[in-house]
C-alpha cells in the first residue's frame, strides 16, 4: 500500500543518555519489564466545582495501541495531561510503570517526561525554528550527542514520516497533515517509552488520515512502545487499535478490542459508532418544551 | 421582593469584594511566578545564545523609534524651553534644561513607555501564542522547562535592553536639542555644551538615571512575561493579555518614577 | 543557522556598544563624570551668618576656577550661624587668611562660594578653620539699607 518502510528497527537511545542521578533508575529500571505501562486507579478529577473524571479505571498494557473515545469535552485530553503530570487527580492514583506520577518530585517528573512523547491536537510545533530544529529539539536538549549524530538521527525520524525533504521548511510552511507528521518525528525523537496522541486524526483529508493512521501502529510495533490515542474518529481507529474506551461524562462506559466494539450491541457504543445523531448523548441542549417556547407571549 | 437596588447594590459588593480577592490572589501568583523566573535564570545565561535572541529582538528592533523619539523630545524641549527661557535672558540654560530634563526624568520614562508598547506587548503577544498553539506544552512534556526555556530569556532580554535604550534616548535628545539649539536658533555652543557639563552631575543625575531605566526595565520585562504566560489560550485571551501589559507597565513605570523621585531627588533643594 | 546566529551576535553587539557609547557620552560630555567624582579633597569649615542660596555641591571657586565643593551646611544653635563645610581639591592649598564669601554667578545664576587668598606663609591644613567670611547680599536687605540711608540723607536736610 504504502512505498515507504516504516518498520526501520531504530536503534535504542538509551545507551546515549547521560545517566547519572539515581531518580532515573529509580522511576523504571525493573517496573518496565512490568506488563501494564500506564494504569488509572479510580481517578477523579474536576475544575473548581464541575466534575470532569468521575471514578475511572483503565489500564494500558505494554506494547499497546490503546484509543479513549468520546465526544468533545468528556475528559479525554485531561486522561493525557493526568498521565503527562500536568494535573494532579484529586482522589485516586495515575500509575506509569508502577510509578504514581503524582507523586513525583519536579525533578523526577522531568526525568520521567524523557520517556514520553506526545503528539498534540495541531502539531504544537515550534514555530521559530524550523523542522529539522523541531525534531532535533529533544535530542539537543537531553542529550550530548554530538551534531553528527543528531542529523543522521533526525534525517532518519523524518525520513519514517516522509518528510526528509521538508527539513528546511518553518512550521508555517507546512500542510496540516505535514505538520502532524513532522510533530509525530519529533514526538518519537527520543524513542520513548509511551507515545500521546491527542486527536491525531482532527481535520486531515483522507490520505493523511491513513498516512497516520499507519504510522502510529508501525511505529509502535517497530519501536515497541505503547501508544494512547485520544480521538472520535472510530473509524480510523477501529483500523490500528488493540483496545479501545468509551468515556462519557466522566465515567468508561464501555470498552473491549476493536472486533468487541464492531459486534458489540451497547447503546452507546452503536450511537457512536454509527454516527447516529439521537440515543445515549442526546440530541438536543436541555430546553424547555418546543412548543410552550414557540408560543411563548413575548 | 427586594427592591432592586439594594440588590443592585449587594451585587456590586459582592463582585467588588471577589474581584479584590480574585486580584490579589492573581497578585500572589505573579509574585510566585516572578521567583520560578529568578530561579530559573542562570539558564538564560548559561545559554547565552538565547538571550541574546531576546535582546535583539526587544532591543534591538527599538533602536529606530527609540531614537528618532528622543530626538523630536530634545527638539521639541528646545523649542518650548527657549521660549521661556529666553525671557529671563537664560537662553544659555537651554542645555541645562534639556539635559536634566532627559536624564533624570524623560530619558528613563519616555523611553520606559514605548518600550512596554513596542517590546512589552510583542513579548506578551509570543509568549501568549506559544500558549494558545500548545506549543508550552509540548515543550512541558518533552521534559524541558518553558520557564527556564521561553520565560527567562524574553525577560532579561528586556532588563538589558532597557538601560540601553534609555541612555540612547536622552543622548538623541541632547543632539536634537543641540541641533535645534545651536544650529537653528544660534545659541552659543560653548555655552550650551559648558553650562550643562558644570550642571548635570554623574553620580546624581545620570547613574539615577540609569538605575531608573534599569528598575523600568525588571517592571516592565516582568509584567511581559507574566502576562504571556498568564493569558487565556485563545485569540480574544492573547489580545487582552497585551493590552495588560501596555497599561500595567505604563501604570507601572510612572507610578515607580515617582517613588524613586522622590528617593532619589529628595535632598536636592537642600541648603 | 549558523549565519543567522552570527548576524545576530553582530546586530546585538552594535547595540551594545552603541548603548555604552551613549552611556559614555552622557557621562563624559554631559555630565561632569571627570571632575570630583571620587572623595580626593581636604577639608575646610567656614562659618557665615547668612548662606543666601547656597546648597550643597555648590562650587567653591577661587579666581573664577572651580576648586572643590560645598560638602555639608549646618546650623549652629549656640552661635546662630551657618557652618558650611567645603571639599577642596588637594592641589590648591588655602592660606590661613583666605576669605571666603558667597556670591551669585550673575542675576539668576547659581549661589557659589568665591575664595581669597590671602598673604600669610602657612597654608589652612585639613579641618582648619576659614577665619574672615563674608555672608550672602540678601536683596531685602540690600534696598532697606538703601531706604534707610537715603531717609537719613533726605531727612537730615
Amino acid at each position: 500500500m504504502t512505498a515507504r518502510s516504516a518498520t526501520i528497527p531504530l536503534p535504542r537511545l538509551l545507551a546515549f543518555f547521560p545517566v547519572s542521578d539515581a531518580s532515573v533508575a529509580a522511576s523504571l529500571p525493573t517496573a518496565a519489564r512490568t506488563e501494564i505501562a500506564v494504569e488509572l486507579a479510580n481517578v477523579t478529577f474536576g475544575y473548581d466545582e464541575r466534575p470532569v473524571l468521575t471514578g475511572i479505571s483503565m489500564t494500558i498494557p505494554r506494547g499497546k495501541v490503546v484509543a479513549i473515545m468520546g465526544g468533545s469535552g468528556c475528559g479525554k485530553t485531561t486522561i493525557l495531561r493526568l498521565i503527562g503530570g500536568q494535573l494532579k487527580p484529586q482522589s485516586g492514583q495515575v500509575l506509569v510503570a508502577g510509578q504514581s506520577v503524582a507523586d513525583l518530585d519536579r525533578e523526577a517528573l522531568y526525568t520521567m517526561r524523557r520517556r514520553f512523547g506526545m503528539l498534540f491536537q495541531f502539531g504544537a510545533l515550534f514555530t521559530d525554528m524550523t523542522v529539522y530544529e523541531n525534531v532535533a529539539f529533544a535530542m539537543r536538549e537531553h542529550t550530548d550527542l554530538p551534531e553528527e549524530l543528531v542529523r543522521d538521527l533526525v534525517l532518519m525520524k523524518l525520513h519514517t514520516v516522509g518528510l526528509r525533504g521538508a527539513a528546511h521548511l518553518m512550521p508555517s510552511e507546512l500542510s496540516g497533515g505535514m505538520a502532524r507528521r513532522v510533530a509525530l518525528a519529533r514526538a518519537v525523537a527520543l524513542d520513548p517509552m509511551l507515545v500521546m496522541y491527542d486527536e491525531p486524526f482532527a481535520g486531515l483529508d483522507p490520505i493523511s488520515l491513513g498516512v497516520v493512521g499507519q504510522m502510529i501502529r508501525r511505529l509502535n510495533d517497530a519501536l515497541g512502545i505503547t501508544s494512547v490515542v485520544v480521538t472520535h474518529d472510530v473509524y480510523e481507529s477501529l483500523k490500528i487499535v488493540d483496545y479501545m474506551y468509551f468515556v462519557s461524562e466522566g465515567k468508561i462506559i464501555a470498552q473491549g478490542t476493536a472486533n468487541e466494539v464492531r459486534a458489540s450491541a451497547d447503546a452507546f457504543v452503536r450511537q457512536f459508532v454509527e454516527g447516529a445523531p439521537d440515543g445515549p448523548v442526546p440530541f438536543h441542549y436541555p430546553a424547555p418544551p418546543y412548543r410552550e417556547e414557540l408560543f411563548a407571549r413575548a | 421582593m427586594l427592591s432592586s437596588p439594594v440588590t443592585g447594590i449587594a451585587d456590586a459588593l459582592r463582585r467588588l469584594g471577589a474581584g479584590s480577592i480574585a486580584s490579589v490572589a492573581r497578585l500572589g501568583y505573579a509574585a510566585r511566578f516572578a521567583l520560578a523566573v529568578g530561579r530559573e535564570s542562570p539558564a538564560a545565561f548559561l545559554r547565552l545564545h538565547l538571550t541574546i535572541r531576546e535582546i535583539y529582538f526587544a532591543g534591538v528592533l527599538s533602536l529606530i523609534i527609540i531614537a528618532v523619539s528622543g530626538m523630536f523630545v530634545g527638539m521639541v524641549l528646545a523649542l518650548q524651553g527657549y521660549d521661556v527661557l529666553q525671557r529671563y535672558g537664560a537662553d544659555e540654560s537651554l542645555g541645562v534644561l534639556v539635559a536634566l530634563s532627559l536624564v533624570r526624568e524623560l530619558g528613563p520614562v519616555v523611553s520606559g513607555l514605548l518600550f512596554a508598547s513596542r517590546a512589552g506587548s510583542a513579548i506578551t503577544a509570543e509568549i501568549g501564542l506559544m500558549k494558545a498553539t500548545e506549543q508550552l506544552s509540548a515543550m512541558e512534556m518533552m521534559a524541558v522547562d518553558p520557564l527556564a526555556r521561553v520565560v527567562a530569556p524574553r525577560f532579561w532580554g528586556g532588563v538589558i535592553s532597557m538601560p540601553l535604550l534609555a541612555a540612547l534616548f536622552s543622548t538623541m535628545g541632547v543632539f536634537g536639542a543641540y541641533v535645534f539649539g545651536v544650529q537653528l536658533i544660534d545659541i552659543d555652543a560653548g555655552s550650551f555644551w559648558g553650562n550643562m557639563k558644570a550642571a548635570v552631575d554623574f553620580r546624581f543625575d545620570i547613574v539615577n538615571g540609569i538605575i531608573k531605566s534599569v528598575v523600568f526595565g525588571v517592571a516592565v520585562s516582568m509584567i511581559a512575561v507574566f502576562e504571556g504566560f498568564d493569558a487565556s489560550p485563545t485569540a480574544e485571551g492573547v489580545s487582552s493579555a497585551t493590552t495588560r501589559t501596555v497599561v500595567e507597565s505604563s501604570l507601572a513605570i510612572l507610578a515607580l518614577d515617582f517613588v524613586l523621585t522622590v528617593f532619589m531627588f529628595r535632598g536636592i533643594s537642600q541648603t | 543557522m549558523k549565519s543567522g546566529r552570527s548576524a545576530l551576535d553582530l546586530w546585538v553587539g552594535i547595540f551594545v556598544a552603541i548603548g555604552i557609547g551613549c552611556v559614555l557620552f552622557l557621562a563624559l560630555k554631559v555630565g561632569n563624570l571627570v571632575t570630583f567624582g571620587s572623595t580626593e579633597g581636604y577639608r575646610l569649615e567656614a562659618r557665615f551668618d547668612n548662606i543666601g542660596g547656597l546648597k550643597v555641591r555648590a562650587p567653591a571657586k577661587a579666581a573664577g576656577v572651580v576648586v572643590g565643593r560645598v560638602e555639608r551646611i549646618r546650623f549652629d544653635p549656640t552661635t546662630y550661624q551657618a557652618i558650611v563645610t567645603l571639599k577642596i581639591d588637594h592641589a590648591y592649598p588655602f592660606t590661613t587668611d583666605t576669605i571666603a564669601s558667597i556670591f551669585t554667578s550673575g542675576l539668576l545664576g547659581e549661589v557659589y562660594v568665591g575664595l581669597e587668598a590671602g598673604g600669610d606663609a602657612t597654608m589652612l591644613p585639613d579641618g582648619g578653620k576659614i577665619a574672615k567670611t563674608q555672608s550672602a547680599l540678601v536683596l531685602e536687605k540690600l534696598i532697606g539699607q538703601f531706604l534707610f540711608d537715603k531717609a537719613a540723607t533726605s531727612g537730615g536736610k
